[in-house]
């Protein structure tokens, strides 16, 4: 089986541990790990806005450097976390996209929701783990990054002749 | 040879001017560039020699006291004290996210007021994103943060924008008097960002708060926050003591370089270089340039456009156009056209001038309309940004801060 278990900053101390619960011993794994490249792309349209002035001071590294130093050291303290041999992926680019395109030659994708956990419903999957969710091709597994939720969190049914809720757009 | 064909000329080197300081071609610098135009429009007669030296004169002392800031912005690099902001923002921020913007707001604002934009965005911005990945959190908003307040915070000093500079010799302000007519447009502007910051990033900043090993303590670098203090006390007392403020500038540039040069801590060669000699150049020839444009017709359309007047219909009018203006072309040649004319009618309109070009390149994407199109039409790397996300943070916060900005001064020198 191959499995591919995508990490972000925020929860993949839960998502590597929840892979090591669930995956079979003898599963090639893949910890991926994807840095988006906004924030850089950011930095380097306002350094294009002071017109006329471009000297970069040689002491500071450049953005891309810090990224890939930090995506380096999430992945190494994630494979310590795994406890057993896997592949480490450090990819940059829009992340979504990027993820979905490593999962295309897997059996099994790992992530954890990114969204709001304080109130459950389809804001709990952000944009980026909504996107990957619904374009994966393969089957996903999706932890929850704390406690899974208790089944007293689901609203009660209404009471007989209350008036219907509209179907929410999303 | 005729106003017209002279004003049109003078346009046309302008354009080419811009577009190479845009397009950045390996083979021309846009110094080499402007100082070409320049000759060019004195060669055809479409400025006159002296004139060209007094529009040179003129510009000498700015571009003096920009050299110097610039020096002093290096020195203080070299003596840590970005380093030492990123560790104030790594320990104060206690893992939150949300802290980490606040953080972020403060010393980048304060960054830009004192330093310079340039400062912000050149040398803030590199230990804000190592600082958001150490943290292990998302760097955009506070990425996003910095470039933002570069423009909206520059208001505060002349020493804050170039802008501000070139306006600062004709408004005729004492340097404390510009200063304490701009810190409440200033605040509003930084205040709006910080609004729309917290609604835009929500999600981003939602995240939980990391426990992680407590940063080392910072260490200022004690040398360069006394020279700079020095320095601003030099400033902030300039008008009494009857002393220009570009002396102070060098006085502090001179006690950075000085002692570093001696140390061997840097060489003549990178100090040269850290003062950006080819932008000084640019901003020097730029100058001739819109002199030629001006002189030959472009002031009068100018004043046409520009409504005089303290009022505050007329002031948030200048403050509009002049962002609107700022963004057509690049907030540099627009102050450098519209200042001199807005100091004709006092120092509001000049400062609501500024308003407008230092807050409106926050609309567009990389300052302005110009650059934005040509990155486009490169499929530079820019691709894999969300485009619309910059412009909708742009149009969520530039004309509310415009308006906030200009009102509180209107407000200010009615005071």
């Amino acid at each position: 089986m191959r499995a591919l278990v995508w990490i972000i900053e925020d929860t993949w101390e839960a998502t590597v541990a929840e892979a090591a619960a669930f995956l079979p011993s003898d599963a090639d794994v893949t910890l991926l790990h994807v840095a988006s490249t906004e924030a850089e792309t950011v930095a380097g349209a306002a350094r294009r806005g002071l017109l006329g002035r471009h000297q970069p001071p040689r002491a500071a590294p450049a953005l891309r450097e810090i990224s890939e130093q930090a995506a380096h050291e999430l992945l190494a303290e994630a494979q310590t976390r795994l406890g057993r041999p896997a592949r480490l992926e450090a990819r940059r680019g829009r992340v979504e996209h990027v993820v979905v395109a490593a999962a295309a030659p897997m059996d099994i994708l790992v992530l954890a929701r990114d969204g709001d956990r304080e109130r459950l419903g389809p804001r709990s999957l952000g944009p980026t783990a909504r996107f990957v969710v619904d374009h994966a091709p393969c089957c996903v597994l999706l932890i929850w990054p704390d406690v899974a939720p208790a089944l007293t969190t689901i609203p009660p049914p209404p009471a007989p002749g209350a008036p219907q809720p509209r179907p929410s757009a999303l | 040879m005729t106003n017209g064909l002279a004003l049109a000329l003078a346009l046309v080197v302008l354009a080419a001017t811009l577009g190479v300081a845009v397009a950045r071609p390996p083979y021309l610098s846009e110094a080499l560039a402007a100082v070409a135009g320049a000759v060019l429009l004195v060669t055809v007669g479409a400025i006159g020699l002296s004139e060209a030296g007094d529009a040179l004169r003129a510009l000498g002392p700015t571009v003096g006291f920009l050299a110097a800031m610039l020096l002093i912005a290096d020195g203080c690099r070299r003596e840590g004290l970005f380093d030492a902001m990123g560790a104030v923002m790594a320990r104060g921020s206690q893992g939150s996210p949300q802290r980490l913007l606040a953080f972020v707001f403060v010393i980048a604002a304060a960054i830009t007021a004192v330093l310079s934009l340039d400062a912000t965005i050149v040398l803030l911005t590199p230990v804000v994103f190592a600082t958001a990945a150490q943290m292990r959190t998302s760097a955009k908003p506070h990425v996003y943060a910095c470039a933002h307040l570069a423009n909206s915070a520059s208001l505060l000093l002349p020493v804050s924008n170039l802008t501000n500079l070139l306006a600062f010799h004709a408004s005729k302000l004492s340097f404390l008097r510009f200063a304490a007519l701009m810190v409440l447009p200033t605040l509003a502007a930084v205040g709006v960002e910080w609004v729309v910051f917290r609604r835009f990033f929500a999600v981003d900043l939602r995240r939980p708060r990391r426990a992680g090993t407590r940063p080392a303590r910072p260490k200022l670098p004690r040398f360069a926050v006394a020279v700079l203090a020095l320095t601003l006390a030099g400033f902030a007392l300039s008008s009494v003591l009857g002393i220009q403020p570009v002396w102070f500038a060098t006085a502090g540039a001179a006690a950075m370089t000085i002692p570093s040069l001696y140390r061997r801590a840097a060489t003549p060669g990178q100090l040269a270089r850290a003062a950006e000699p080819g932008f000084l150049i640019f901003v020097l020839g730029l100058g001739v340039i819109v002199q030629a444009a001006s002189g030959n017709g472009l002031d009068t359309a100018v004043r046409a456009a520009l409504p005089t007047g303290g009022s505050l219909p007329a002031l948030l009018a200048i403050a509009a156009l002049s962002a609107i203006f700022a963004n057509l072309v690049n907030n540099l040649p627009a102050t450098l056209m519209l200042v001199p004319v807005a100091a004709a009618a006092g120092p509001g309109p000049v400062l609501a001038t500024l308003i407008g070009v230092n807050v409106g390149p926050n609309l567009t994407y990389v300052g302005s309309l110009a650059t934005l199109l040509w990155r486009r039409v490169l499929h530079a790397e820019e691709t894999d940004v969300e485009l619309g996300e910059f412009l909708r943070l742009g149009a969520l916060t530039v004309p509310a801060g415009l308006v906030a900005a200009t009102v509180i001064l209107w407000l200010a020198l009615k005071a």
